[in-house]
């Protein structure tokens, strides 16, 4: 039986044949990796880094459940290669709050009950959390316009507007 | 998706030398410059592109919007879309760019694509997605089974009877408004063309979608100053509110003097096989009356040579009405 230590491993499987060595950096924290260079962020974050907070929906840039920020941007994990983003600055859900330590748009959506199943939650929250810095007018209007990345198969999105509305709101009033 | 070798580009003549040994161009190429990726790694992970080598060109120093000096605007090619759309220049003097590209897709691929990129947009036509299916376009001489298949979202201008796909851009119909020119560094040297002229149409060669030969890099995208007086804007009609692409669309650039149009550039989306612009429009436009027959009329001529398909017959009138909205609203008083 093979020892489990070896089992362990922070990557699924033996780089394969035309892995690539990759530096990424997540949350604040270097990883040094070697990765099939199809291997996009998502599966990246996943499956080698075990940061498993984005979620994997449509794999095709759709449903937005894959949203991490690069650079303090939001973008579809699911639609990069890993490999492009050496020196970039990512940060997923892992990365803005913790549950002793909530993010206030993490601690707005529970109280807003923002959610049903959760699946798409860690997306909608890491839109929610760019929006803030984004051009986006004050309407609930405008709020679903620029959240229209991110879908919610349980028809959360009134208590997800709210959610940010009430962040946003916060935000002006403690400006 | 099939494997690829990934190189990062150091500079531009690198990144050319590299693409220029490509059997084709660009488009479903061997050899693919990579950069927002919203398009190309979507079909590659159906299969509809499979490179060999992928060149990564987000690093090199395309990314800045400056003013010419002649009043006009240079952007980059590595542009993100959201960055073109929210600069106060392109608010200020090129209102129809920036409806235009906050029209389509959403925030977080707008963060990602690029200006060169969308440029190369493919189409979304179901049969090209699906590589089960015929396509000339994907597979050339396979056939088209749009024509005979689902075809609502498809084109009625510039189609062949080897392909009816639709250009899906919204940004392509501001920029074919804007009259831009784009600029392009290749094996051979530099050399600018006319956005009017670096799309192609289908004919009997759907696969060939640009005028971009092996190595060809689009390096930036400049517009002429904005025409004194002028107005512009984009509408956009589609089946939901958000994220969706064009049934029928509209980008409009006119003069109204005191009632009279004195300058017109319209350009439609959503209906054509490469960004329409329509200079039959135009012409019944200019030194005419502002007014809603003079805008039917201009939409009776923008398409006049419409060849509906089965399903896709609506788009016909539906064209027509956006393009008279996006006029009347463009023309009212401010």
């Amino acid at each position: 039986m093979a020892d489990p230590k070896e089992t362990i491993s922070s990557s699924p499987r033996r780089p394969p044949e035309g892995a690539i060595p990759v530096k990424l950096k997540v949350n604040g924290k270097d990883y040094d990796l070697r990765i099939d260079p199809r291997t996009t962020l998502l599966d990246c974050l996943r499956e080698h880094l075990h940061l498993t907070g984005s979620k994997k929906g449509c794999d095709h840039g759709q449903c937005g459940a894959c949203t991490v920020h690069i650079n303090g941007r939001r973008m579809n994990s699911c639609l990069i290669f890993a490999a492009m983003h050496e020196g970039d600055e990512i940060t997923t859900i892992e990365g803005l709050g913790q549950p002793e330590n909530l993010n206030p748009m993490q601690a707005a959506f529970l109280s807003h009950d923002a959610y049903q199943c959760g699946y798409c939650t860690s997306g909608q929250i890491m839109s929610a959390t760019a929006l803030l810095k984004e051009p986006c007018g004050p309407a609930d209007a405008d709020v679903k316009e620029c959240m229209s990345g991110n879908i919610c198969r349980c028809g959360a999105y009134p208590n997800i507007v709210a959610a940010i509305q009430s962040v946003r709101q916060n935000k002006e009033k403690s400006a | 998706m099939k494997t690829f070798e990934l190189t990062r580009a150091i500079d531009g003549a690198q990144a050319i030398a590299s693409a220029a040994k490509s059997k084709t161009a660009q488009q479903g190429a061997d050899i693919r410059f990579i950069a927002g990726g919203t398009t190309l790694i979507d079909l590659m992970k159906l299969n509809v592109e499979t490179p060999q080598k992928l060149v990564d060109v987000t690093r090199l120093p395309l990314d800045k919007i400056d003013n010419l000096p002649d009043g006009g605007l240079s952007i980059g090619a590595m542009v993100r879309n959201s960055d073109l759309a929210h600069h106060p220049l392109v608010q200020k003097n090129y209102r129809v760019l920036s409806e235009a590209i906050l029209s389509g897709a959403t925030v977080q691929l707008r963060n990602m694509a690029t200006t060169g990129g969308n440029l190369l947009q493919r189409t979304r036509c179901m049969y090209f997605r699906d590589t089960a299916m015929p396509c000339n376009k994907r597979e050339p001489g396979s056939g088209c089974a749009a024509i005979t298949g689902l075809n609502r979202g498809l084109a009625i201008l510039g189609t062949s009877e080897h392909c009816i796909a639709t250009n899906p851009s919204d940004m392509n119909v501001a920029l074919a408004a804007l009259e831009a020119t784009i600029h392009i560094r290749g094996p051979k040297g530099e050399r600018s063309i006319p956005i009017a002229d670096f799309h192609l149409l289908p004919g009997n060669t759907p696969h060939r979608e640009t005028v971009l030969e092996p190595g060809d890099l689009i390096t930036h995208v400049t517009l002429p100053p904005p025409a004194p007086g002028s107005r512009s804007l984009y509408i956009k009609l589609r089946d939901r509110a958000s994220y969706e692409f064009a049934l029928a669309s509209a980008a409009v650039v006119v003069t109204n003097s005191g009632g009279k149009i004195t300058r017109a550039r319209v350009a439609l989306g959503g209906i054509g096989t490469k960004p329409w612009r329509s200079p039959e429009a135009e012409a019944e436009l200019t030194n005419q009356s502002a007014s809603e027959d003079v805008f039917r009329k201009a939409a009776e001529a923008a398409l006049r040579n419409a060849k509906p398909q089965s399903q896709n017959g609506f788009k016909v009138e539906l064209a027509k009405r956006c393009l008279v909205y996006a006029l009347k609203a463009a023309t009212q008083a401010a």
